[in-house]
């Protein structure tokens, strides 16, 4: 394996970020990349372990040390081979994974991991250079149909692995353009929509049929796509978002981030957005209730629309910086997680808790919020205690980026009459089934939101079931 | 009568098995040169018998000797004493029967015997009862006590008739028994029957044989030569008739190809035929079932000597001496053992061999010399030869010359003319009987002489696919393949296997990797195949056997030679087509049609059978099995069951040497694969599949090398790792390894091995026939109608794969235990012992146990836990192989827990032994004593609690190990004694344990040192370690520990890793259960380790009889190691197994947390008590009834595991202690040593000097040990003033003199010396020279004996005289002059300087990195004999060199007044210039290293002053 003395003498080194004021004024994606020679080097890192932690954090399984290894011998093209063996869109991950390979390689214990998920975007985006990921046709047909309702990752990846396998699919999706959160989710900054449609004209190529402005249920009758397919799998997300149940939450200029998000991705698309359902944040006062990456993004986003100030806040405490025992290594580490855009111009607050929303003639003009504090109780619950130390937060604009609580229950999937799980989500068995038979569900919709390698791993695993389904 | 089935324990119910029986021992030989008969002869005889005592065991009861015996001419003169009426000398036959007590069975044996005589023609004259006194046996051999008979036979037309008669009455007598409906036929036993000569034997001590037989103590009871043996038997039940003396020989030593020689043997009956003997299908088996491997030979000896063979020539086919390029013997010679090598392989294992025919007595040593032979001939044609000398005193002035046999030779007396044969005579006549090399020339080819303009290729069609029908993994190709083609060695890994065992996983499996390799421990050396290439030798000979065996002739050697055994494409390709002298081949096809499902496979291998005997019927020289033309419908049989079905088969049918079995085949790739085919039988190989591998790379440019130099370096790895193979069991060719069978299977259904694999043991049973097809089969399908993936599959065998091979070691087991032992959590602690207790499918054996829950009792009422973890122990692990700061961290925390931390091979630093300001104490309880002997100092055994043998470790057994020099720096060298930048050599076996009794030596050694510690003994799980311990328990150890393959290792060879020895499981069981039946259990205590984790397996580990449980990987992981398995590297990322600085500051383990892990077990170990209703370890230990079986359903394969052996409770168990009750009796109470220390107290308290003078016999062990510790004890290895204390010894000094010896000690020999004298010399000085009156010239007389020095550190030796093989083994320090020294002198020296002023044997230095030798080169050859790979030669160029040897010799002379030093000396200027100078490379480079750095520190120092 390349070279097993280079993690003593190379140092990890990150492409960085273009300088702030630069990046700020575009939507441009803010991560840089590094020369082939450096990143040969950083590839050089990898320590093939004996036990390689990072492949088994990953939720995918991604073989980091033999990738590592093929960087390392410039063996490009078999380095996405290896990527691709689990990882069906790694120019996606590469850039939005939280990469919990990276906390979990062993070098990370001396805080200094291999730049893993750098160099899996390096990878794909060299092969997309080269010309290695050419469309590749499945051998032969099996004549089965599939419907895959919902383009996020997991239906992607699901469609992708069932048209491998040589049955025809068609993904339906919604919206007007495919993706799912991918397209109107994540930032442009952070993920450039052409990188979705590079991969879209593959798929396409490959034989997948997409079908946009598709709701089910909608403008596609339930009945004929279950008489059309084979099988049917739902990947629809997680769509319901968390709301903020306080008084005031009904005034003017309170979106969930979202809703702000896809607008400004549509906007970068060229899409036109109707004046009145238009959210700027042009010369406001921007408030982001929620420390997640989404709230993150919504920073990101107001101050590229000229946010004049941008206040996250958080209702958990801040979290440890560096290290935090309660997450030691090889664990997911709960630690302070600065962003690009965070570092961009942006107050944040922990141990708030929203309390009540202010207004003026309808307009929302600040937040009051409680300082909490936070202990353990015996069990290792969090426990939280009110100060009744309270503020008021001006703000002229107020983000809800609270999460999702589970996939959008009225319309499609009530009416096909889905079990839920209790927590909401769509319930399947083992063999990723709904308690429909032929219904197949996966991504969030069966686990609420998360990361999209979870996504895509989830999409795999139910196109598995469903190959195993359709041989029956 | 066969003790075992008496005792109710019918073999097969348990793990013991009388196969793995070992023996060794005392042997000894008398004769009267000139044969004049003598009472005194057979009284001396049995004297030397009873002056070996010490080489003797006792069983539990010590009235029950396991064997002794004495060979002697006819008494005439006593037999007609005794009333019977024998005709004249020579004209009758006599000899002792063993007949069964039962009198029916008694009468059945009486009438067999007479019956046979009276077919034979000869007449029985009478029959005698032999007196004997009953009264003195102990209970085991008074149990299986024979009526001895006497008879006496008349007939034939002469003598020799007479005597060939006797011969085959005998056998046919045997045969007869073997048919007959006797129920006890082990009972009944003809000792010997001859017109020359008889035995006298039994299941006796030493000291017995002559109280049992009165005849031998009646004065007219005479004899010209006595042969006596005494024996060591680490076998459980020794029997009567094991006992030796067996008809012609005695053997000290061990046949480690055994298995193989018999079935080769058996495949010969059908060409042999003798005019002398007529009929041999009368008297077959040669063999007789059901004997030791030493009766074994015998048989066969007897039979090549009585088909007209001489004892020599007969001794030299079975036992040949190495005749390599290496070896200085004629060609002539070598020509003679070519030609003999054709005809029967070597009967390979140390030996030394005494045997007489009653005319002719001699003695032979085996190739390797690793048993002791010294014989004396004195003034008035008296000739001793025996494992010691002094064994009978003789006046200095009587001998007239003292000798040793020397590897491979052979020393002969012919009583009748009274004359004494030298080998070189000996075997002259031998060379000279027949033109051997003309014959050869005419006959015999060799296959690289043959080039052929053919074109082959090297790639296979459809690669992809076929790599997939034989289960080719990425890790295969990334991991063994490349690395093989690239550096031609086999690629070193680090750690232990975490794996399940073959029959447990639930991948597919090759039928390879159900098999273990066996190692050699204990009872035999492994050899260290790179030091010591000249005794090695990879030849094999293609061809048939037609011929009659027993005639000289030319046409006997029509074979083609190979010298290696793998043979490339092109090879084969000329082999396959050759028609050279009518050679003719014919190849089977080795493959099955899968349409009709796993029952198809059975029925392909008996077609394979079938057709391979017509081959050898249609007279084709040798048949190719080949799986190449597999396709869609075609699979193939697994090479490994195709060769061992068709080998056993053509045995059967006594056609096998007929026909050779060549095969070509795409499934090996790795070593132990290759070691396997040919171990059950194949020629030669051609693995086509790898080389079109290697093929694919070379054009893929993942290989930047030339096809041939891949294929080369490829092929050459495989060959070396074969010889590492041989060399683990203590074998030197691949000829007698052949067919050896030197593995075991793991997981194998009996009946398979039956039919397929005769002779294998297999103890928890397994696979079916139907299994291994339907593995094919899955293979098959997954290639040709699944899988379309280009890239292989990576199954995780060496690194973690999430959908890889199962590794216990994995991260949620490291995580969860790292957590809970940095957070002091026992609830997350129970989390980890869930996940390992709980785990999916079982992994290890012990997964398929469960305790029966009696009535639980409250967890107050269970023993502390400081009770328990007293129990607890670290593995060896030595400071160099792990970081300073991991190595003290588990020293401190096993003092605080009172556990023990082990010092692994390496020293330690002194600075340790005391404790440290912060109260902590470093020191490691346990000191091993490793085959490197690094820093086993004086000082080192004496802070101890226990001192460990490690005959073997669990991750590489049967090997040595490296630490290259860039590894070690100041502070390791200076605890290991060495000097930095040297690389140091651990040798595979310990230079002083060649044998059972040697390890009872340095047992006796150790206990001498340091009488306070115990002593322990290291062995590695395999079968027939159960046999072993049983031996090592006689030898005293206090403890042994039973080490599972599992164990980790800091670098070993992938393969090593991966496929030597057993689960822990296994060894300890059968450890436990043969200690029990045999009544040893009570005085020795056990050990268990191997992949131990949590409670559940320490109460596993007890109730399969473990006191004590060790830990290494989990104290590692606790203390941060994650399982990278890059300690060979010295990259280990957390600081653990590493030197480099940089990395050591990562380290973040605390010894802490070990506490905490260790106190975690306890706890856990005291909660499943509680459950299960004990109160103490102690109540459950040998408790095997409280283990239930719990089948696991997980595959088809787990179904059919059955542990009912492994859990058997030996019956004894209810009479005999299953637990530790008593300790043992180490017979160190008075000792010389005792009254030194009381002499030289004030010299040791006050620092005066003190003189003595005693007088000393071979009886008198390790003096000097005992007083060296005490000194040790008080002053460290400062010890004394130099010759503080001085003693003067007169005559015979036992082994081990001057062992240990402290500075300040000056010890005197006037006399001789045996072996291991000076070992582990700590500063002390050591003078031996021949005693007064003595006339031969001490020059040209062997006075000391073998592996002299070995591990010495510091001190002084001169010595006037010769002395044996292996002086100066690892000397590190020590200076010595001694006057001639045997074969492999100075090896892996790594400091210290020798003199030698006379000839060395072969060898000499070989992997000595350090100090300087300077040898006397008269006859100008020194060069061929020293071995140059790591030194170079030269003159005494430098003044300081001729200085310091000008001074080493003065010394000499004045301490030994030697009259070739004074010669020496006399004429400086002639002789300096015929010394050579012997200077290790390394060693060199490091001294100019050091110069430079002196220079360069003095530049500085002059610019600083500018």
């Amino acid at each position: 394996m390349g070279n097993p003395k280079a993690f003593l003498t190379i140092d990890r080194k990150e492409a960085g970020y273009r300088p702030v004021l630069d990046r700020i004024s575009d939507f441009g994606e803010v991560e840089q990349t590094l020369n082939t020679g450096d990143r040969i080097l950083q590839a050089s890192r990898c320590m093939d372990c004996g036990i390689p932690f990072c492949h088994w954090s990953c939720p995918l399984g991604n073989i980091m040390p033999e990738w590592q290894d093929l960087i390392y011998k410039g063996k490009w093209d078999e380095a996405l081979d290896s990527l691709q063996s689990t990882n069906n869109f790694p120019e996606f991950t590469g850039r939005v994974c939280p990469a919990p390979c990276e906390k979990s390689c062993v070098l990370a214990l001396s805080d200094s991991p291999v730049t893993i998920r750098e160099n899996e975007a390096a990878v794909a985006e060299h092969a997309f250079a080269e010309g290695y990921i050419k469309p590749k046709l499945p051998k032969k047909r099996t004549g089965k149909k599939i419907a895959v309702v919902g383009s996020g990752p997991a239906g992607l990846a699901c469609a992708d692995q069932l048209n491998k396998k040589g049955h025809s699919v068609v993904v339906f999706e919604k919206h007007d353009a495919i993706g799912g959160l991918l397209r109107y989710g994540i930032p442009d900054f952070k993920l450039n929509k052409s990188v979705i449609d590079r991969r879209l004209n593959i798929l396409s190529a490959e034989g997948i049929v997409f079908k946009t402005k598709s709701e089910i249920g909608k403008n596609i009758a339930i009945k004929d796509v279950i008489k059309e397919f084979d099988a049917i799998c739902l990947t629809v997300g997680s769509g319901e978002p968390r709301d903020l149940k306080v008084e005031g939450r009904e005034l003017k200029g309170i979106h969930f981030a979202l809703e702000f998000l896809h607008q400004q991705n549509a906007l970068v698309s060229q899409k036109e957005v109707p004046g009145p359902e238009l959210i700027s944040a042009k010369g406001k006062k921007v408030l982001v209730i929620g420390g997640g990456d989404t709230g993150s993004d919504c920073v990101g986003t107001s101050i590229r629309q000229g946010a004049t100030s941008v206040i996250q806040i958080e209702l958990l405490p801040q979290p440890p910086e560096n290290k935090n025992p309660d997450t030691p290594w090889p664990m997911y580490p709960n630690v302070l997680k600065t962003s690009s855009s965070h570092k961009e111009g942006c107050e944040r607050r922990w141990s708030l808790n929203t309390k009540q929303i202010l207004g003026k003639k309808d307009a929302v003009t600040g937040v009051v919020v409680e300082e909490v504090e936070w202990s353990k109780d015996e069990n290792g619950a969090w426990k939280m205690t009110p100060t009744g130390k309270t503020e008021t937060i001006k703000a002229d604009l107020v983000l809800l980026a609270l999460g999702f609580i589970h996939p959008v229950h009225e319309g499609l999937l009530d009416e096909l009459g889905l079990s839920y799980d209790n927590r909401g989500n769509v319930e399947v068995n083992a063999l990723m089934q709904t308690s429909k038979s032929k219904i197949f569900a996966a991504g969030d919709t069966i686990t609420g939101a998360s990361l999209v390698v979870r996504a895509i791993d989830s999409g795999r695993k139910v196109a598995e079931k469903i190959d195993s389904f359709l041989k029956q | 009568m066969n003790s075992l089935t008496e005792k109710g324990i019918s073999a097969g119910e348990g793990l013991y098995s009388s196969e793995f029986e070992h023996d060794a021992c005392g042997v000894g030989l008398l004769a009267h040169i000139n044969g004049s008969k003598t009472h005194e002869i057979v009284e001396k005889g049995l004297q030397v018998l009873e002056n070996m005592v010490h080489r003797g065991a006792e069983g539990a009861d010590v009235e029950s000797g396991d064997g002794a015996g004495i060979l002697v001419q006819i008494p005439h003169e006593f037999i007609l004493l005794q009333g019977i009426p024998v005709p004249e000398k020579g004209k009758y036959g006599t000899g002792l029967i063993f007949f069964p007590k039962e009198e029916k069975e008694r009468k059945l044996c009486l009438q067999m015997t007479k019956e046979i005589i009276e077919k034979e023609g000869l007449t029985l004259l009478a029959m005698r009862d032999v007196p004997v006194n009953s009264k003195i046996l102990g209970v085991a051999s008074g149990s299986n006590e024979p009526l001895v008979k006497q008879i006496f036979i008349t007939g034939g037309e002469n003598q020799n008739d007479l005597e060939k008669k006797l011969f085959l009455v005998r056998k046919k007598i045997e045969k007869a028994t073997l048919q007959s409906s006797l129920k006890q036929k082990r009972a009944f036993y003809i000792v010997s029957l001859s017109t020359r000569r008889m035995v006298y034997k039994g299941m006796l001590t030493s000291l017995q044989l002559r109280e049992y037989y009165p005849d031998l103590t009646n004065a007219n009871f005479t004899s010209g030569l006595a042969l006596v043996h005494s024996r060591f038997s680490t076998n459980t039940f020794p029997t009567w008739d094991l006992a030796q003396p067996f008809r012609l020989l005695g053997h000290n030593g061990e046949i480690n190809t055994i298995r193989g020689n018999r079935y080769w043997i058996e495949a010969r009956e059908s060409i042999l035929k003798s005019e002398q003997l007529g009929d041999i299908n009368e008297i077959l088996p040669l063999v007789q079932p059901g004997m030791s491997d030493s009766a074994s030979l015998d048989n066969i000896l007897e039979f090549l000597v009585m088909s007209g063979k001489t004892l020599p020539h007969a001794l030299a086919m079975l036992i040949p001496e190495s005749w390599n390029d290496k070896n200085p013997i004629s060609n002539d010679l070598k020509s003679f053992y070519e030609y003999h090598s054709i005809l029967m392989e070597p009967w390979d294992g140390p030996a030394t061999l005494l045997f007489s025919d009653g005319r002719y007595a001699g003695g032979l040593l085996d190739r390797n010399g690793l048993r002791p032979a010294r014989y004396l001939i004195t003034k008035d044609d008296m000739i001793v030869v025996a494992s010691e000398v002094g064994v009978i005193p003789f006046e200095a002035s009587r001998i007239k010359e003292k000798g040793r046999l020397k590897p491979g030779k052979m020393l002969m007396v012919d009583t009748e003319k009274g004359e004494v044969y030298y080998d070189a005579e000996l075997k002259e006549t031998l060379a000279k009987a027949h033109p051997y090399s003309e014959w050869l020339s005419k006959n015999r080819i060799s296959l690289e002489d043959i080039s052929s303009g053919r074109n082959v290729k090297n790639n296979v069609e459809n690669f992809e696919k076929q790599l997939k029908v034989f289960d080719y993994s990425k890790e295969d190709v990334e991991k063994l393949i490349i690395p093989m083609a690239s550096e031609g060695k086999e690629p070193i890994s680090s750690m232990g296997n975490d794996t399940p065992l073959a029959v447990l996983s639930n991948k597919p499996q090759l039928l390879f990797t159900y098999f273990r390799q066996l190692f050699a421990q204990v009872t035999n050396p492994p050899i260290d195949p790179i030091r010591e290439e000249l005794v090695m030798s990879l030849t094999l000979y293609i061809g048939a056997q037609n011929g009659n065996l027993l005639e000289a002739s030319p046409d006997l050697c029509k074979m083609v030679k190979l010298s290696s055994p793998i043979l490339t494409n092109t090879e084969f390709d000329i082999l396959k087509n050759l028609r050279y002298k009518g050679f003719k081949a014919l190849t089977l096809p080795m493959l099955f049609d899968p349409s009709e499902g796993p029952a198809a496979l059975e029925k392909a291998v008996d077609e394979l059978c079938h057709k391979a005997e017509q081959a050898v019927n249609d007279e084709y020289h040798y048949i190719i099995l080949s799986d190449r033309g597999v396709d869609e419908n075609h699979v193939p049989i697994p090479s490994l069951l195709a060769v061992s079905a068709v080998h056993h088969y053509l045995i059967e049918k006594r056609k096998r040497m007929q026909i050779a079995v060549v095969v070509e085949t795409a499934e090996p790739r790795e070593v132990m694969h290759f070691a396997l085919l040919f171990g059950y039988g194949a020629t030669a190989i051609n693995p086509y599949l790898s080389f079109a591998v290697l093929d694919d790379l070379v054009k893929k440019n993942d290989l930047q090398l030339d096809f041939h130099t891949a294929e080369k370096n490829y092929v050459k790895s495989i060959n070396k790792g074969l010889l590492k193979v041989l060399s683990k069991m203590g074998i030197s060719t691949l000829r007698s390894y052949r067919g050896a069978q030197i593995f075991e299977a793991v997981g194998i259904a009996s009946d398979v091995l039956n039919k397929y694999f005769r002779g294998t043991t297999s103890r928890i049973e397994g696979i079916g026939i139907e299994d291994i097809a339907k593995e094919s089969i899955a293979s098959h399908k997954k290639a040709f109608f699944v899988n379309d993936d280009k890239d292989l599959e990576n199954k995780g065998l060496y690194a973690y794969r999430k959908d890889g091979e199962y590794h216990a070691w994995n991260p949620e087991t490291i995580s969860t235990l790292q957590l809970a032992t940095r957070l002091g959590s026992y609830k997350k602690f129970k989390e980890y012992t869930n996940i390992v207790d709980n785990k999916p499918n079982p992994v290890f054996l012990r997964d398929f146990m469960q305790f029966k829950k009696g009535k639980s009792i409250p967890i107050e009422k269970v023993e502390p836990a400081s009770e328990i973890t007293k129990r607890f122990v670290t593995g060896a692990m030595s400071y160099g192989s792990i970081s300073r700061e991991a190595h003290e961290a588990m020293a401190i925390a096993m003092n605080i827990l009172g556990g023990k931390s082990n010092t692994g091979e390496g020293g330690e630093d002194p600075l340790r032994y005391k404790i440290g300001e912060d109260g902590l104490n470093r020191r490691s309880a346990i000191k091993q004593v490793a085959s490197g002997r690094f820093g086993v100092t004086t000082e080192y055994l004496v802070n101890a609690d226990e001192l460990q043998i490690k005959i073997a470790q669990g991750a590489k057994p049967g090997e040595g190990g490296q630490l290259p020099g860039y590894k070690v720096d100041q502070i390791i060298a200076k605890t290991r004694h060495s000097i930095p930048g040297i690389s140091l050599i651990s040798p595979p076996p310990h230079h002083d344990i060649y044998s059972i009794e040697d390890l009872a030596q340095l047992i006796f050694d150790l206990k001498n040192v340091n009488p306070q510690a115990r002593v322990s003994v290291k062995l590695v799980s395999e079968s027939g370690v159960g046999t072993i311990a049983a031996g090592v328990a006689k030898a005293k150890a206090d403890m042994i520990l039973i080490s599972g393959c599992e164990g980790g290792t800091g670098a070993s060879p992938s393969s090593s890793i991966k496929y030597a020895g057993l689960p822990m499981e296994l060894g300890l069981a059968e450890t436990q259960q043969t200690l029990v039946m045999n009544n040893l259990r009570g005085q020795v205590r056990l050990q268990a380790d191997g992949q131990l984790k949590t409670g559940k397996d320490i109460i596993h580990a007890a109730l399969m009889g473990a006191e004590e449980y060790g830990f290494a990987t989990s104290a590692l992981i606790v203390l941060g190691c994650v399982m990278m398995r890059k300690c060979h590297i010295n990259t280990c990322p957390v600081g653990v197994a590493t030197q480099d600085e940089k990395l050591r500051k990562r380290f973040v383990g605390r010894y802490e947390y070990l506490v905490n892990f260790f106190n975690f077990l306890a706890e856990d170990v005291r909660e499943h008590l509680a459950e299960m209703g004990y109160e103490k370890l102690d109540d459950i230990i040998g408790r095997t009834d409280l283990i239930e079986f719990v089948p696991s359903e997980t595959n088809e394969k787990t179904k059919k595991v059955n542990l009912s052996k492994l859990l058997a409770l030996p019956a004894e168990a209810a009479e005999y202690a299953i637990r530790q009750v008593k300790t043992q009796d180490h017979k160190i109470e008075n000792v010389q040593d005792r009254e030194l220390i009381k002499a030289a107290m004030p010299s040791i308290e006050l620092h005066v000097p003190t003189e003595l003078s005693r007088t000393i016999c071979n009886t008198d062990r390790t003096v000097g040990a005992m007083l060296s510790g005490e000194i040790a004890k008080h002053y460290g290895n400062e010890g004394l003033p130099h010759d503080t204390i001085r003693c003067t010894f007169q005559g015979s000094a036992g082994q081990s003199f001057g062992a240990f010896l402290a500075k300040g000690v000056t010890f005197r020999l006037e006399g001789e010396a045996n072996d291991y004298l000076g070992k582990g010399l700590s500063g002390g000085k050591i003078i031996v020279v021949p005693p007064k009156g003595s006339t031969f010239e001490p020059e040209k007389n062997i006075i000391s004996g073998n592996t002299m020095l070995y591990g010495a550190t510091t001190g002084e030796i001169y010595i006037n005289g010769i002395v044996g093989e292996r002086f100066c083994v690892r000397n590190s320090g020590a200076i010595a002059v001694v006057e001639g020294a045997g074969d492999h002198c100075c090896e892996y020296m790594t400091g210290g300087r020798t003199v030698v002023l006379g000839e060395v044997g072969r060898n000499f230095a070989a992997g000595m990195s350090g100090g300087i030798a300077y040898v006397l080169n008269e006859k100008d050859n020194f060069d061929y004999f020293c071995n140059m790979e790591m030194v170079e030669l030269s003159l005494i160029e430098d003044s300081a060199d001729a200085h310091e040897l000008q001074g080493l010799i003065s010394a000499h002379y004045r301490y030994t007044a030697s009259p070739m030093a004074k010669k020496i000396l006399d004429n400086w200027d002639t002789y300096i210039d015929k010394f050579i100078k012997v200077m290790p490379i390394e060693y060199k480079k490091v001294l100019h290293d050091e110069k430079m750095e002196a220079i360069k520190k003095k530049i500085a120092q002059v610019e600083y002053d500018y």
